[in-house]
């Protein structure tokens, strides 16, 4: 691959004595779609959060366009191009649907996207505007929390588990957006539980064991024997 | 096997420098001048107050800058009990106690409905409360306050010096009867639950100790030990009126600074904040509000540098405690 | 009856100026969970500085706004930034102790810069005006002023919180930190842009109460209390319901004034503590406390 877009360079992250994730790589090119797949505790949380600057590694380096962001603190971050959509969503509980979005665009940062563009591609927020973000369903939510992300403009999206509490079909509808999204030049990083879905959705894949990259390698190419024992650690 | 165990070398060192030193004190009255006297009593009472305070803001998670209207209440009951119910000034003290105990009753169930920081505000609100009611009663000396009559002084002791050492005395007593009464509520299964909710309260509800009976306890025992010491500081003062009884200054702010700098959340800490204290105040005597100032410059410093005190710094770093009081699982291999 | 209606009348005025104090209170504890316990000092900070500024300048205290506002409000982002974000966590002890000596070193600071003596800052002839509404009812123009600056205040804050960025910012920094961050807020800035506001407010209530009565260092935790509570009445959250708990305050203490002048502080005092017993979450509580 050219110069990758991101690039996670054997991180060592911690929560106070836990090691969370040991010499971890990680890299993802232009206009890809990459998915990190694990049981519950793996590190993809933890990955994610470090690459969105909510934590810094201990050790090793992540380099974003070039630049290293492993110190940067998550509000430059995104102003960086790298936003995040949360796990759980977190749309703000005292802000509409609309001054949510409002507010991911709070880094200012040049780009096609806007309010009527986040309608556009998710119609049924234009309907809801007003409401508050609490008064969503779980899959409106999760629009919104994805529209909110691009409003920032972002080169890289990251998706921390987005499947999480969808119906099926709610989660294709939203996968579609995603891959129009991409088309437009977004690169996107997925973490996922689905595996059947990242597996759609993504060109290549890393699978994480207890902080560990335990397999990784394009999609296409996996067989599910392979995953399952990387997801298992048999 | 499993065991709890209490006692460390420290400990076993404190505990006997306590007793050496309460023994010292105890014989004060015979090495010592009568300002020396005074200057102990005062030192006494600081620290009892300090260590009450700690135990409610510091164990229990209260933290209250209206702890004078205690203060105040032991000192006004003192001179009604006394002046007004012929009873000797002794027990009036000690009866002082429970009837503080008493009216923080209906006073806890009002301001428990406020939280964190507003509760604190609620409990100074509480305090000017008392001291306005104060103000109004005309009997005690209204606005301007009353001294004790000379017949109930004479009733503690004939002759001065006399005097001097029954109260010193009591004020050594009772703070050997405070402090130990904390050291025996911090040991009991209680003391477990305390230093659960001092270090995460919501983990300890959910663990099944009911933080919120415990917390009304604890506040209920503080304020009768903060109004025994209050009647105790105003017989020691001969004279009581709304403004010094339920000063802020000199009952919280102090106290509260004696415990921070000392170290919140630890028995050791008071004792060590009052000693820094009174040498700062001796030594730096008569400098007014830069004394204040000063103080509270470094109550900052050590909210945000040393956040557990200056005992908190050592006690972590050597892992000391001056009594046998932290819990030690020892598991032993015999069957 | 007259008399009584007056009465109330200067307690619903005096009540805007309670709200005035209660306000920047409210705004910070909505904002980042941090109460104040020198914002009483900050408002008889403020009124010094009027006095300062009025004395060295030579101007009219009312215009003296133009120029403490804007300090108070550098003084308050100064604050936030250089000292009380360094206690902002989980602990609820470090804000309330580091607030706590804040407040004696500002009493004692003042009292060791201007004295005991108490100050009154003097506008002219205003003071004295009087406006009649009504067949023998009259009311100070003064006071009349600041309650209507109260009211144009508290509008004025709740515009910026539900309409502008800034307030978007404060209530979205208020509901999830991380998250906030995330959006490319920084937090830090944003906590001190809400207590240089806070402290703004603290301006306008200081010049307001330098020109109504007189001041002297030790009177900042009465202000405090009056402020904490005209929010704990109102309810916790809402800005006209801190209006309506310090109209309540104010009418309170008008009217146990008017029985014994003893019993004005007090009268304050035990209607608050009876809403507390009766209704705790106030009169028109939007959040929990």
């Amino acid at each position: 691959m050219s110069e990758p877009l991101l690039e996670v360079d054997s991180i060592d992250a911690f929560y106070g004595d836990f090691h969370a994730l040991a010499g971890v790589s990680l890299r993802v090119g232009a206009g890809q779609v990459v998915a990190v797949i694990g049981a519950n505790g793996a590190g993809k949380s933890t990955l994610l959060r470090s690459m969105s600057g909510l934590m810094h590694p201990r050790r090793g380096a992540i380099r974003f366009e070039g630049a290293n962001i492993s110190r940067m603190p998550a509000f430059d971050v995104v102003k960086a191009g790298v936003a995040m959509v949360p796990e759980g969503r977190r749309l703000f509980p005292s802000l509409s649907v609309e001054e949510n979005l409002l507010i991911g665009a709070q880094s200012r940062r040049a780009g096609p996207w806007t309010l009527t563009r986040v309608y556009e591609l998710f119609p049924v927020l234009a309907e809801r505007r007003h409401l508050p973000a609490t008064a969503l369903s779980g899959g409106q939510q999760q629009m919104a929390a994805i529209g909110r992300a691009l409003m920032a403009n972002p080169t890289l999206l990251l998706c921390d588990e987005i499947s999480l509490g969808l119906a099926p079909i709610i989660l294709r509808e939203i996968y579609a957006r995603l891959s129009e999204i991409v088309r437009e030049g977004i690169s996107v990083i997925a973490v996922e539980q689905d595996i059947v879905q990242a597996l759609r959705a993504a060109s290549y894949v890393y699978c994480l064991q207890e902080g560990r990259v335990a397999l990784q390698g394009r999609a296409a190419q996996l067989t599910r024997a392979d995953i399952s024992a990387a997801y298992f650690g048999v | 096997m499993t065991r709890v165990e209490h006692a460390t070398t420290s400990s076993r060192i404190g505990l006997i420098l306590i007793v050496l030193a309460t023994l010292v004190l105890a014989a004060a009255p015979a090495w010592a001048d009568r300002l020396t006297l005074r200057l102990l009593a005062e030192v006494f009472t600081f620290l009892t107050l300090a260590s009450l305070w700690n135990l409610l803001a510091g164990y229990a998670g209260l933290v209250s800058v209206g702890q004078q209207a205690y203060v105040g209440l032991g000192g006004y009951l003192l001179f009604a009990l006394t002046t007004f119910g012929g009873v000797h000034p002794i027990a009036a003290i000690l009866l002082a106690g429970p009837l503080a105990a008493l009216v923080s009753i209906p006073v806890a169930s009002l301001i428990f409905r406020l939280r964190g920081a507003y509760f604190a505000i609620g409990t100074w609100v509480v305090a000017e409360v008392f001291r306005l009611l104060a103000s109004q009663l005309s009997a005690l000396g209204g606005g301007s306050g009353i001294s004790l009559p000379a017949p109930i002084i004479l009733a503690i002791a004939p002759t001065r010096s006399l005097r001097e050492f029954e109260i010193y005395w009591l004020a050594l007593g009772l703070t050997v009867i405070v402090l130990a009464a904390l050291f025996i509520l911090l040991r009991s299964r209680h003391g477990l639950a305390l230093t659960a909710i001092r270090d995460n309260e919501v983990a300890a509800q959910s663990g099944g100790i009911d933080v919120g009976r415990l917390k009304f306890v604890v506040y209920l025992l503080t304020a009768g030990g903060t109004g025994m010491i209050g009647s105790l500081i105003f017989l020691m003062k001969l004279r009581i009126s709304p403004d010094t009884a339920f000063s802020v200054n000199d009952w919280t702010a102090f106290v509260i600074f004696i415990t921070v700098i000392g170290g919140v959340g630890r028995i050791e800490g008071p004792v060590v904040g009052t000693v820094i204290f009174f040498v700062l105040r001796q030594t730096l005597a008569d400098l007014g509000s830069m004394y204040l100032i000063m103080m509270g410059a470094v109550a900052i410093g050590v909210m945000l540098w040393a956040p557990k005190g200056l005992w908190g710094l050592v006690a972590e770093r050597y892992g000391w405690q001056a009594l046998p009081l932290q819990r030690k699982l020892v598991i032993s291999a015999e069957t | 009856m007259t008399v009584w209606l007056n009465i109330i009348l200067q307690g619903v005025l005096i009540g805007g100026l309670y709200a005035m104090f209660a306000a920047g209170l409210s705004l910070i504890f909505g904002v980042m969970r941090l109460v104040n316990i020198a914002h009483g000092d900050l408002i008889v900070l403020a009124a010094y500085l009027a006095l300062v500024v009025t004395q060295t300048i030579g101007i009219d205290p009312l215009v003296s706004l133009l120029l403490v506002v804007p300090l108070m409000a550098l003084i308050g982002y100064a604050l936030q930034r250089g000292l009380l974000n360094f206690t902002l966590g989980d602990d609820i002890l470090p804000p309330l102790l580091v607030t706590f000596g804040l407040s004696i070193i500002i009493q004692n600071g003042l009292l060791e810069l201007f004295t005991a003596d108490s100050r009154k800052l003097i506008t002219g002839p205003i003071e004295v005006q009087t406006v009649q509404i009504a067949e023998g009812i009259w009311i100070g123009a003064l006071p009349l002023i600041q309650f209507l600056v109260a009211i144009a205040v508290i509008a004025g804050l709740q515009t910026l919180f539900y309409k502008s960025a800034l307030g978007r910012a404060f209530r979205a920094t208020s509901d999830d930190q991380s998250v906030a961050q995330l959006m490319g807020l920084d937090t830090r800035h944003v906590f001190g842009m809400a207590m240089a506001l806070s402290l703004a407010v603290v301006g306008v209530a200081g010049v307001f109460l330098a020109i109504r009565a007189n001041f002297d260092p030790a009177i900042g935790p009465a202000r405090l209390i009056f402020g904490f509570e005209a929010v704990i009445i109102g309810g916790l959250g809402s800005l006209w319901g801190t209006l309506a708990g310090g109209v309540i305050l104010g009418v309170s203490q008008a009217i146990g004034a008017q029985i014994d002048p003893g019993w004005q502080l007090l009268a304050g005092h035990l209607v608050f503590l009876a809403i507390l017993a009766v209704r705790p979450e106030g009169l028109f509580p939007k959040v929990a406390g």
